[in-house]
Formats: C-alpha cells, structure tokens, sequence
C-alpha cells in the first residue's frame, strides 16, 4: 500500500491515457499538414503552428506530473477560491486583455497568449461538484437550483460578454450533470422542447407551428377525456397551460432571434435552415468544409495530398475547422475512426464517472465528459454542416495552447480523481 | 443509473449521425467527390502539340497548321465585367454574349471553356492588348488546320468542336477542344492529334497558383502528333476533280497491286478551308444545307447506284465458276429477251447483233442483255430452287466485296444492296417467285445497288484475276508503311474464268462500246454501263436521264490502276464516263495527257440543266401538292 502510495500515477486509467495520447497525436499530424505549405515542409520551427503546438503538448507534461502529484482532497478544498479567482481573471479581461479576432479573450505574456476561458470549464466543473456532492444538496429543491445555475452562468456570462458565445454555449453541457444527479426532468424537457420549438418556428413559419400545436392539443385533450378519462382531472389544465407558454413562445421567437442574436448568427442559423443558401458569403466556411470532406471519398487523398488543404480553401482549418483536413485526406476510413476514437474517449470517462463511488469525483467526470462530448458535437456538427457556425474548438486537435493544456487538465484532474478511487475502499 | 443513461444514448447517437453524415457527404453525393479537377484547388493547363502533318503519296504536302488563338473563360472567375467592352473588342453582341457564357456554365463553372474560337493573328494583337481587363477571360494559342490544296475535301475531311456527347464518352477532350470530324481527320484522329501534357497546378481559395500540384507527379509532357502519308496521289485527284467539274458522281481509283485508294472523288466537292477557323460554323450550316448539291455527301463511298452493265462481268464469272457457260456457250438476242409469256415480260436490248450466235467475248464489248439474262437464268435455274440460286449467286457476289461495308480505313460507308432469298421471299408472298422476277439483276439493274468503291474494288479484283486488298487510304505514319491491310481477299471464283473476262473487256475499248476512249500507247480493259435511275416523288416513280457508268483497268498485262465512275445523269456510259476513266488512265500512267481536245471536252461538259431539271420537277410537284 505504501509503496503504491509513493508511485503518484498508480491506478491512472490506462485505456483512457492511450485514447488521449491517440487523439492528441492525431491532432498533431492534421495540424503538420494544415500548416505546412505547398513547398515548404519545415517541421521542428517554432515559426510554424504545428511547432507551437508541439511545445505546448511539451509544455503540459509537467502539468499533469503536478496534477498526479496533489492529494485528491485539495481540488475538492480549493475549488471554491479557484472559482472566484478565475472570475476574476475573466472579469480582469475587459480591463486587461488583448483583443483577437473581435474577441477580448486573451492575456498576452509577451510572445504568448492565454485563455482564461479554457481553464474556466475545469474551474467550474470543480465547483459544480463540489457544491452538488455537500451533504445537504439536493437539486430538487429550487433553491439549490438556482445556486447551481449560478455557479455556471456567471463564468458563462462573462465569457459570453468577451464576446465569445461558443465558449458560453458550452457550459451548456452542465445540464446533463444537473439533470444526472436529480434536476427534475422537465428542465431537459422544457429546454429541449424550447430548442425544437424555436428551430421548427424559424423554419416552417410561426402560424404553422400555432396551429399544429393547437391540433396536437386538442388530440390529447380528445384522448384524455375519452379514453383515458382518470388521467383527465390530473392533466387537463396542464394541457393548456403547455399550449399558452409555447403559443407565447412561438410568437416570441421573431423578438427572439432578432433582439437576442447578433446578424452573424442570425446568418448562420438561416444558411443552416436552408432559408438562404449563399455560398460565397456566410455560407462560404460550412460550403468548402463540407465540400473539402466530400472530395476525400472512402480512403481520402492521402496525407499531404489534400488539395483543398493545401489551397486554404477552408478559413480557420488548423482551429476550428480542422476536421475538414482529416476528412479530406484520410477520408470516410479516418474521419470514422475519429469519430469512433472520440466516441470511445467520451464513453470510457462516462462509464468511469459512473464507477465512481466518491460524489465529488463522479460529479466531476460527468461534468468532464458532458463538456467534451459538447464540444464534439458541435465542432464537428458544424464542421460537416449540420450546425449552425459556432466558434468552438475540437478538443485535442484544434491549434491553441490555452486549449491544449485547458483540455488535458480537465481530463487529467479526472484521471487522478479516478486513480484514487482504489484507496477509497 | 437511469439518468445516467441520457448522456450516454447521446453519445451514441452523436457519434452515429455524424458517421452516417460522413457517408453521405463522402461516399454517397456524388457531386462533391469527382476529381481535384471539379473543385477549384487545382486547375489543368493543357499544353496542345502540333497536329500531325497529311501528305499525298508522292510527298506534297496536303493538310499543315497555322497558328489560331482561342478565348478561353473561366465562369466562376469574372469579376466587375464591362460587358459591352468586351462584346465590342471581340465584335460579337450582347445575347451572344449571353448564350456563350451560359453554356461555358453549364459545362462547368470552374474549368476553363473555349469561349470564342479561333480568332486570327490580326485580331489577336488588339485583342491581347486589353485582355488584361477582363478578369476571368484570358487568350489560349493553339494551332489551326490549314489545307494547302483545294481539292480532296471527303478525303481530308475536317476538325471540329467536340459535342457534349463526346466529352461524355471520352475523358480526353474537354469543351471547346478540337476533334477531327470527318474524312482522314476523324479517322486518324488519334495518330494526327498525338497527347495533350498536362500541367495540375494548385490553386489558393484567392485562385492564386501556389505550386504544383502533388510537386507534379501527374503532369505530362504533351506528345507530337505523328505526319502521315495517304494513298492518295493529289494530282490524280484534282485532275479528276477538274475533268468532272460541273457534274455529279464518284470517282474511285484503286492500285489492284496493294489496294491502295489513287483517288476518291465525289463531286459536287467544296473546298476545305472553308472548314477551318471562325467561319467554320457559318459555313458548316451553308454546306450541309446545301440539300440540292450536297457536297457534304461522300458520293464516292455513300452514293448508292444501280451498277448496270459492269455488273454483267461478275455475272458472267459467276456462270462461268457455276459450270452453265463456257467461253463458247452462244445465245441468240432477238432485240432483246422474252423471259415469261406475257408481252410485258420482255427485256429490250440494243447491241443490235441478230441472227448471229453471242458467244462471251462479244456479249461483253457488245453489252448484250439478252446474252447476260439467259447466263443469269440459268445460274439460278441450276438449283432446286430460285431461293438456293439467288443465295448461291448472293455469295459470290459477296466474295468481291459487294453489298456489305468493304472495311476499309474512312469513317463512312454503305452496304450497297445484293439481294438474297429472304429478300425476295420477304417481297412475294409465300416464297411464290421464279428466277424471272429477278431477272434485271442479270444486267445490274433492280434490286442490285452498289457504290462507286465497291465498284472500283470489283474491278481491281478482276484486273488482279480473283482476289483483292481491301482499299485503303492511309500508307504511312511517319515513316513507317502502314499494313493493317496486307491481306489478300480471294473471291470464290477460279482464276481460270477471268482470262475470257479480261479479254471481253480488253475488245470493249478494241471494238466494243468504248472504242471511241482507246488509246494507242495503253492497253486498257473497261466495261460502259448505262443505269436507268428513278426518284421516288410522293410515291410517285419518275425516271430521270440514266446515269452513266465506266469500270476500267490498265495496263492489261500488268494492272497499275483500276478505276469505276458514276456520272448522275450522264447519259451512256460512253458518252461521259468512259473518256474520263481513260484521260485518267493516261494521266497516271503517263503522267500527261496528249488527247487535249477530248479533255477540254470533258471539262466544259456540263450536266447542270439536268440537275436543273430535276430541281424544277421536284419543287414544281411540290407546289402542286400545296
């Protein structure tokens, strides 16, 4: 036992290292082809992407030594002050921070960058743990919900603010946390239910949406009063209660999209709709990713042989955009597989999370997976133009140090949270 | 535990939608995986060789290039175009304009597409100046046809555009792109054209070149077209051309020796630079709606005509190698040919021998109906049934290279007609016919049709004594001989028979029909031949002036050229096809032509108010229909 003790990664997940070792390896290689030229193949310069990104992968070794070397019981003491430190470190940025593309998002060090909103998440998600696993905690209760949509809409908001809404939609993802340890399900319903709502409005025109609400009404209420009439008292003034909060929502949806939104989005969501098609304006990132993937076929070109890569037809491909270049190069083989790999990551720390008999720690690694299955599904939702264009990265593949190293903490704070589970018998 | 299912099912589901996406978009739609060619990262620069020189087999030079300079677009590339600008340079207007850009559109908006064609040096050097405007339109120098004899027009044929079809068809070509269309031009069109080299560049999303694609590995070097050297000797060529001006026909000559076509003339003929550059288009439609003289129309090799009188040669052989005749078998002509009991039944003849008994030699120079029909007759009367006959009789017929498409080296053809028992069954009910209902095949009239190469081919056969080379046109590539066609053919006929043949034909220009076309200095064998010819007007047969028709060969000991012409409406065979045949005979063989008064005759010979006539009748029946 002691000696284990004295070996800091005993009982690290193996099986989830190697699938973060795959990926990150993977991301490196796509970011060597994005970045490198037509004629110029310089590997090992810091003056390329694919060289910074190798000296942050470098750089976040000694970060995951420091995570393993902790004891377990401090990220669960400290994360409340982490948590107020990083909002403050978020609030420092309209003050202090350096502007890129529209963004106030960054602190700049000299030569380098970095994200405060990266590290953010793995703040929040300690903080959301922590606060859910108290004794006393129970999320039916509205009050300890409104602690908890506190806890994660502040950081959100002031990120929102940056203005960087890709960030902020993220922390989206702690709706599956809430929702796994006890919030009732009519949140998720409810939400869901809005999210439909609004996209059917947008698409087919308020008055249908009206009236085919109006019809499923009277369907169930027929149903109800007829066939199941016990149930009819209980659910009857619900029925219509549902139709008058949608029927304002579907009216609302125009002050909606048109006061909430910004034009950009707006643009976005209409190209995805199918309401506009342009191709050379808004529509022009999703069209040539879209495109760039479909040219790969089933094998693809070949690594470094990616056409469109190599032309930089695709704005922003070594970021957001990255798998176009896998789609393209490794085609339908390697892009699957990607995806096969990510989705094997993201169901290995759910069913560790779920392994876990410490609540902090389960809490916690559902919060990891439900942010990098968010992120996930949104970049390569958008990247394959079945999303709207939000800017948010893949993990592991997108260039960005912040993220890189934002990312591995998140994940490898879970993996000691979860090396640690043996000692807990 | 339950709850914790939600995220898992949407793990799953993600994961699946995003790989059947990726199925979809990468294997599925089509649209988006055809080659780097279809997007716009990488463009092709064609690098065009030279098309391969045509020469005459004595060494002139008949088809060369010039230099031309197309207009090429690239639809997706126009940005900010002064539109009237650049129709007023190129002097085209607006809704042209409009059409040659839609279509270049809808060929593709990202490869470059030949938007105006050809346009010349002069033109080029104003045009090129201001080129630079117009972004999106840039000059691609190519080189062009150029004819260096007018004459020869069905041999040489013509380059055109290549059609939608085409491009479908082969990968090789591209819109707006070159292709030989007819005559040599077409058939040879992959030895003459060579390769194009092709240069992949890739392209930034700015249309930058930024390198080469793949650091050029798919890039070719463009490979020369090869010269070639035709069968055709040119001067023959023009100077048949010359004698059958103002006339309507074809001429072919054939060296019985190797096959090798002297010349093929089809006239009314056009000449076949008007085929080449800017104004090919607009004179493209002139030629082929030319449905009166048609000169589009190879009548060397398409026109089909009753052979008349040459045919009752292979008749004879055919009796001959059937065992009903010998030399010596004679009939009696009695003005002509009772062949069944009705007076209608009746074949008149006009070699004017009565009461004398017609042996072979003198029914040939003397072209006796009556003499060929009793030959015919009895050939088909030697089997059980007329249907055994004619079928016998069809596949001698067939061992000359009648009535199928003799597989020689020019994109066009037809079968010419031998009719066979299904033929006629097919025409009389229940197979209910004798050998009489057939008996105009005996002098080559009815349902007997052959065209002027079959014809000339036949005659080489003979001049050779049963066999032949099929008839080509193309001798050399390079300087390699070409011989795809070294094969000899060997008719069903012994050669035995042709000797009393030869002779025969050898006393036609002796004492016989075409006596007045003998030469001293040449030995020369012919046989005329005169075929009533009928147009079918609504229904209506209506018989117009006969043609006239001559097979010849020479010299008769040792045949260099072999020869049959078809003169639409000449009259006899005499009177017009057989002085050419023998100018042309002397011509080759002598290389001059001593009879000047018999030439300039030919020459000034015009069949013009025949084909007037025929016009008149034709449009005047039409505007009684009216």
């Amino acid at each position: 036992m002691r000696k284990q003790r004295n070996n800091i990664f005993y009982g690290a997940d193996l099986l989830l290292i190697l699938l973060y070792t795959s990926l990150i390896i993977l991301g490196l290689i796509n970011i060597f082809s994005v970045s490198s030229t037509a004629s110029n193949f310089e590997a090992f310069s810091l003056s390329t992407r694919f060289g910074t990104q190798l000296l942050w992968i470098g750089l976040s070794i000694p970060f995951i030594i420091f995570v393993f070397f902790l004891d377990v019981k401090l990220y669960e003491r400290f994360s409340s002050i982490l948590y107020i430190f990083i909002l403050i470190i978020l609030a420092g940025l309209f003050v202090f921070g350096k502007n890129i593309n529209g963004a106030t998002s960054w602190y700049s060090f000299g030569s380098f960058n970095l994200q405060p909103s990266e590290f953010a998440k793995a703040i929040t998600a300690l903080a959301v743990a922590k606060i859910i696993s108290e004794s006393q905690f129970d999320l039916r209760k509205v009050r300890s919900q409104w602690k908890v949509f506190l806890i994660v809409l502040l950081p959100a908001i002031l990120i929102g603010l940056q203005p960087d809404p890709g960030s902020a939609l993220v922390y989206l993802a702690f709706f599956f946390v809430f929702y796994r340890e006890g919030l009732p399900w009519y949140y998720i319903f409810f939400g869901m239910f809005a999210v439909i709502l609004f996209i059917l409005t947008m698409a087919f025109g308020k008055l249908t949406i009206l009236i085919s609400l109006i019809v499923l009404t009277i369907i169930s209420f027929l149903y109800l009063r007829f066939i199941k009439m016990r149930k009819f008292k209980k659910f009857g003034i619900d029925i219509i209660v549902i139709l008058i909060l949608s029927s304002t929502f579907v009216l609302s949806v125009d002050y909606i999209f048109n006061n909430v939104f910004e034009q950009r989005h707006r643009d976005r969501f209409m190209v995805i709709l199918g309401k506009t098609s342009d191709t050379k304006g808004i529509g022009y990132n999703t069209d040539q990713s879209v495109l760039t993937i479909g040219s790969g076929g089933f094998m693809g070109k070949g690594y470094m042989y990616g056409d469109r890569t190599r032309g930089k037809f695709v704005p922003e491909q070594d970021t957001d955009y990255i798998f176009s270049t896998i789609g393209e190069e490794w085609g339908f083989v390697g892009s699957s597989l990607v995806i096969v790999i990510f989705t094997a990551f993201l169901l290995r720390i759910l069913y560790l999370a779920e392994k876990q008999k410490n609540k902090f720690s389960r809490i916690y690694g559902y919060s990891v997976v439900s942010i990098f299955f968010l992120h996930f599904m949104i970049n390569i939702g958008m990247v394959i133009g079945l999303l709207p264009t939000i800017g948010i990265p893949l993990p592991f593949f997108s260039y960005g140090g912040s993220a890189l190293l934002g990312f591995t903490l998140l994940l490898f704070i879970f993996i000691k949270l979860d090396a640690n589970k043996v000692y807990e018998w | 535990m339950r709850r914790g299912l939600l995220l898992f099912y949407f793990i799953i589901i993600v994961g699946a939608i995003f790989i059947f996406r990726l199925f979809y978009i990468q294997i599925i739609d089509d649209e988006y995986r055809i080659s780097p060619l279809n997007n716009s990262a990488v463009r092709v620069n064609y690098d065009y060789p030279e098309r391969g020189y045509v020469f005459d087999r004595n060494g002139v030079l008949l088809a060369a290039n010039q230099p031309s300079y197309d207009i090429m677009v690239i639809p997706r590339e126009i940005k900010d175009l002064d539109t009237l600008e650049l129709c007023n340079l190129i002097k085209i207007d607006i809704s042209e304009f409009v059409k040659k850009i839609e279509k270049s559109k809808i060929y593709s908006p990202y490869l470059p597409s030949v938007f105006l064609s050809q346009i010349t040096k002069d033109e080029y050097a104003y045009i090129q100046e201001k080129m630079y405007k117009f972004k999106g339109f840039y000059i691609q120098s190519r080189s062009q046809r150029e004819y260096m004899v007018n004459s020869a027009a069905n041999v040489l044929g013509y380059i055109s555009e290549v059609n939608d079809d085409l491009i479908q068809k082969n990968p090789y070509y591209q819109s707006g792109e070159l292709i030989g269309a007819q005559g040599i031009e077409k058939q040879y069109e992959e030895i003459l054209r060579g390769k194009k080299g092709m240069k992949f560049i890739q392209k930034d999303r700015f249309n930058r070149e930024i390198g080469s694609y793949r650091e050029g590995t798919f890039d070719s070097l463009p490979e020369p077209g090869s010269d070639i050297t035709l069968t055709i000797d040119i001067a023959l060529q023009q100077y048949g051309e010359k004698l059958m001006q103002n006339k309507r026909g074809g001429i072919v000559a054939i060296d019985p020796k190797t096959g090798e076509i002297l010349t093929l003339i089809s006239m009314p003929t056009y000449n076949p630079n008007l085929m080449v550059g800017k104004e090919r288009s607009k004179n493209s439609v002139k030629l082929f709606g030319d449905k009166f003289n048609m000169p589009m129309y190879d009548r060397s090799l398409q026109a089909q005509y009753p052979p008349g009188s040459p045919f009752k040669i292979v008749n004879a052989l055919v009796g001959l190698q059937e065992g009903v005749i010998t030399p010596e078998t004679s009939f009696y002509c009695y003005h002509g040919y009772q062949y069944g009991s009705s007076s209608k039944a009746f074949m008149a003849c006009h070699c004017g021998v009565v009461n004398y008994p017609i042996k072979l030699n003198m029914a040939i120079y003397k072209s006796c109906n009556a003499y060929f029909a009793n030959v015919y007759k009895r050939t088909i009367d030697k089997y059980k049934s007329p249907s055994k006959g004619i079928d016998a009789w069809s596949a001698h017929m067939h061992s000359f290279g009648l009535g199928d498409f003799l597989g020689y080296d020019l994109p066009i053809g037809r079968r010419g007609h031998i009719p066979n028992s299904e033929y006629y069954n097919k025409n009389y009910k229940n197979g209910n016919w004798r050998s009489t209902a057939t008996i105009s095949n005996a002098i080559g009239q009815g349902e007997v049709l052959t065209t002027p190469i079959q014809l000339a081919n036949l005659t080489a056969t003979i001049a050779n004594k049963g066999y032949y080379y099929t008839p080509h046109i193309l001798k050399k590539i390079t300087d390699k001989p070409f011989t795809d066609f070294n094969q000899k053919k060997v008719t069903t006929i012994d050669t035995k028979h042709f000797e009393p043949i030869i002779d025969g034909m050898f006393q036609v220009f002796e004492i016989g029909t075409a006596r007045y076309s003998r030469i001293e200095t040449i030995q020369m064998c012919g046989k005329t031949g005169t075929a009533e010819n009928f147009k079918r007007i609504n229904g209506r047969k209506v018989q117009f002036e006969d043609h006239s028709i001559f097979i010849a060969f020479a010299p008769k000991d040792n045949p260099k050229i072999a020869i049959a012409i078809f003169v639409e409406n000449g009259g006899f065979g005499a009177t017009i096809a057989a002085p050419i045949a023998s100018l042309m005979i002397e011509k080759y063989l002598t290389g001059e032509v001593l009879r000047t008064a018999m030439e300039q005759g030919m020459i000034d010979k015009s069949l013009e108010y025949q084909y007037q006539k025929q016009l008149f009748s034709l449009t005047s029946f039409e505007k009684t229909t009216k």
